[in-house]
């Protein structure tokens, strides 16, 4: 569908969701970010491209991945049935991986030579050093110094893959930080360099093309529930950091008017302290090259993000899901670090399947909902990442000694 | 004759030095910049995501946030400066989220009323122009735009396109402080942009020496310093006007009798 009635025609040529999004970028990248533009343009055209992205996910990612309905937590939360679209099970353990073959496939396209990424929780950086690994190009990986700290696994996983990783002492030392600094070098080694951005934000084109190398999540899911039930979900639901796996489930849903969408921010401590909920506590801003909701001062002061996942603390939100906001398209919720906590270990338990604490908000907000629906309801979350990762963190807040 | 152009047709290059506003006795390390004969004030906004400079100003930005500088305070500051020196032109320089923030129409009406004579925005390329450049515009501030080693002929004139004041020719394809572009490449790029344009062309980005501050503005209408100079302030602190003054003389007798 391509009306002028769809949701699904963002963004407009210049890049721009509504107000949202945009290219606000430092000149010195924007002749960069055009011809991206272009090549992306061309990709999308090219079926060679296409085959060669679907061969690499088919066979080296494990997809498609499952649609799996969950009888006991079903049970459990005693109304709708819940279902997973089954990201978790993808090579690298999250759906980051999806963006990433897609992003390397450009960067070959256009003949760079090196890779760069920025990583909060460590699971893009992860994703990005794996397909570096695949193709033989060098990656330089920029993760905050604080972030390097509680993630070391994942730090010793790129660095297995043959990455080099870049401590980023600037600021708190989180994601935020990471992306500033892999700007920076960006800016200049523009010649031979290729930044492959984690989520769907930053300068046009890179919201739209996350989306869509993302959208295979929702592309599935639309096409193995209808097989598996012969009807749509009632509501999607998916956790929110920078959202790119909460618009690629959501995207190919967007026209299908009676599939409601909740998409689920960290609200960390509680939104009224520290928290990364950009939608529900933040206002529209400019940051890291596209307008967006944005956690701020009064002055346009970035301030941190907080969450117990490091995979969602950061002080905003893709551009996409600013916009979706605004039009009433999605609606947007949040849950707190301790909500996160019980609904990780009720999966845990209730389905045998640990999940990151990212789409441990999901469920938590599934948690909440499914009650209030009747039985033949249908609700679709995104089980984004598995919890490998997160047993450290975990631990820690239930007061376990490893 | 704006207080800019103005700068730009004395009879030698223009010095043009860049401080971070809230770090250190910014008052004090201006008047150091106007004695030591800087010919046009770029002042910081400071901001906590400084993408793209280089740790000199990034940290310079960090502890003008960290005693606590507010816009109010940055605009105290400019019409202070204005108040002190009625000729010397005033730049300010940033990113767009403090600049947009309360809408530009108030921050180009802010500028106005301290006295700013024009806006160097980092990240809002001409693509986003409709985000301040009319507004700036509107309030007769000048927006001064970026050409970049990456900005090729095709694009040059959209750069130019709305820009006034001077054009800010960035030698290096990089972050503020860092490695200077070798003189054969500034040489060919300024002869380059001057074919089209119209406005005074200033080089900035890694030039630290008196030297180099010759060297190019011997090609140049302007040369930019700031990480040398905010690197001093780092240093000294609340006592770095004198060597800020020493520098800033050094570089103006450089560049005033270079050609």
């Amino acid at each position: 569908m391509n009306t002028a009635n769809s949701f699904r025609t963002q963004p407009d040529e210049r890049g721009h969701f509504g107000q949202f999004g945009g290219r606000y970028v430092a000149e010195t990248l924007m002749p960069l970010i055009l011809d991206l533009e272009r090549e992306y343009t061309a990709a999308k055209a090219d079926p060679a491209f296409q085959a060669e992205f679907d061969d690499l996910l088919e066979h080296y990612v494990g997809r498609p991945s499952p649609l799996y309905f969950a009888p006991r937590l079903t049970e459990v939360l005693g109304g709708a049935q819940v279902w997973f679209k089954r990201d978790e099970l993808n090579h690298t353990g999250a759906h980051k991986i999806n963006n990433c073959i897609g992003q390397i496939l450009l960067a070959i396209r256009m003949g760079k030579t090196r890779i760069i990424a920025e990583t909060g929780a460590g699971q893009h950086g992860v994703a990005t050093a794996t397909v570096c690994a695949r193709f033989g190009l060098p990656c330089t990986v920029f993760m905050g110094a604080t972030d390097v700290a509680r993630q070391a696994p994942n730090v010793f996983r790129m660095k297995l893959l043959g990455a080099e990783v870049r401590a980023v002492t600037a600021g708190a030392g989180t994601l935020k930080d990471a992306m500033n600094e892999a700007l920076r070098d960006w800016v200049a080694n523009v010649h031979d360099t290729f930044y492959i951005i984690g989520t769907a934000a930053g300068p046009h084109p890179y919201p739209e093309l996350v989306r869509d190398f993302q959208s295979v999540i929702g592309k599935e899911a639309r096409a193995q529930m209808l097989s598996r039930t012969g009807r749509l979900p009632d509501l999607l639901v998916a956790a929110i950091g920078g959202g790119s796996n909460a618009i690629g489930l959501f995207h190919p849903f967007l026209d299908d008017m009676d599939v409601k969408m909740l998409g689920v921010e960290a609200a960390g401590h509680g939104l009224d302290k520290e928290h990364a909920a950009s939608l529900a506590g933040g206002r529209p801003g400019v940051l890291h090259g596209n307008k967006t909701y944005l956690l701020q001062d009064e002055d346009g002061q970035i301030t941190e993000g907080h969450s117990i996942s490091a995979g969602l603390d950061y002080p905003g939100i893709g551009p996409e899901h600013a916009w979706l906001k605004e039009v009433g398209r999605v609606d947007y919720t949040s849950v707190t670090d301790t909500e996160a906590l019980e609904a990780f270990q009720l999966l845990c338990r209730t389905e045998g399947i640990i999940p990151a604490l990212e789409p441990a908000h999901a469920i938590a907000a599934v948690q909440k909902v499914a009650p209030t629906m009747p039985k033949d309801a249908i609700i679709l979350a995104n089980l984004c990442g598995r919890g490998d990762k997160d047993i450290f963190s975990v631990a820690d807040h239930l007061g376990v000694k490893l | 004759m704006t207080r800019l152009s103005a700068a730009f047709a004395k009879p030698h290059p223009a010095l043009v030095c860049f401080v971070t506003a809230g770090d250190g006795d910014t008052s004090a390390i201006l008047d150091a910049l106007v004695s030591g004969g800087a010919d046009v004030i770029e002042l910081g906004m400071p901001f906590t995501d400084p993408m793209a400079d280089g740790p000199a100003i990034q940290q310079a930005n960090l502890r003008s946030l960290g005693a606590g500088t507010t816009t109010a305070d940055l605009f105290q500051i400019a019409s202070d400066f204005r108040a002190r020196h009625a000729e010397v032109p005033l730049v300010l320089m940033g990113y767009a989220n403090p600049m947009i923030t309360r809408g530009p129409e108030w921050f180009a009406e802010q500028c106005a009323k301290a006295g700013v004579d024009g806006v160097i925005c980092v990240d809002i390329p001409p693509e986003e122009d409709g985000e301040l450049g009319p507004a700036l515009r509107a309030a007769g501030i000048s927006p001064i735009r970026l050409a970049t080693p990456t900005t090729d002929a095709a694009r040059l004139p959209a750069v130019l396109d709305g820009s006034s004041g001077f054009l800010y020719y960035v030698s290096v394809a990089g972050i503020t402080g860092m490695q200077q572009a070798a003189q054969a490449s500034i040489d060919e790029a300024v002869a380059r942009i001057k074919r089209h344009a119209t406005i005074p062309v200033a080089v900035g980005f890694g030039v630290r020496t008196p030297e180099q501050a010759a060297a190019i503005a011997r090609v140049a209408d302007g040369v930019v310093v700031g990480s040398a100079l905010v690197d001093l302030v780092a240093q000294y602190g609340a006592s770095a006007a004198g060597p800020v003054r020493e520098l800033t003389a050094a570089l103006a007798a450089a560049i005033h009798s270079a050609r």
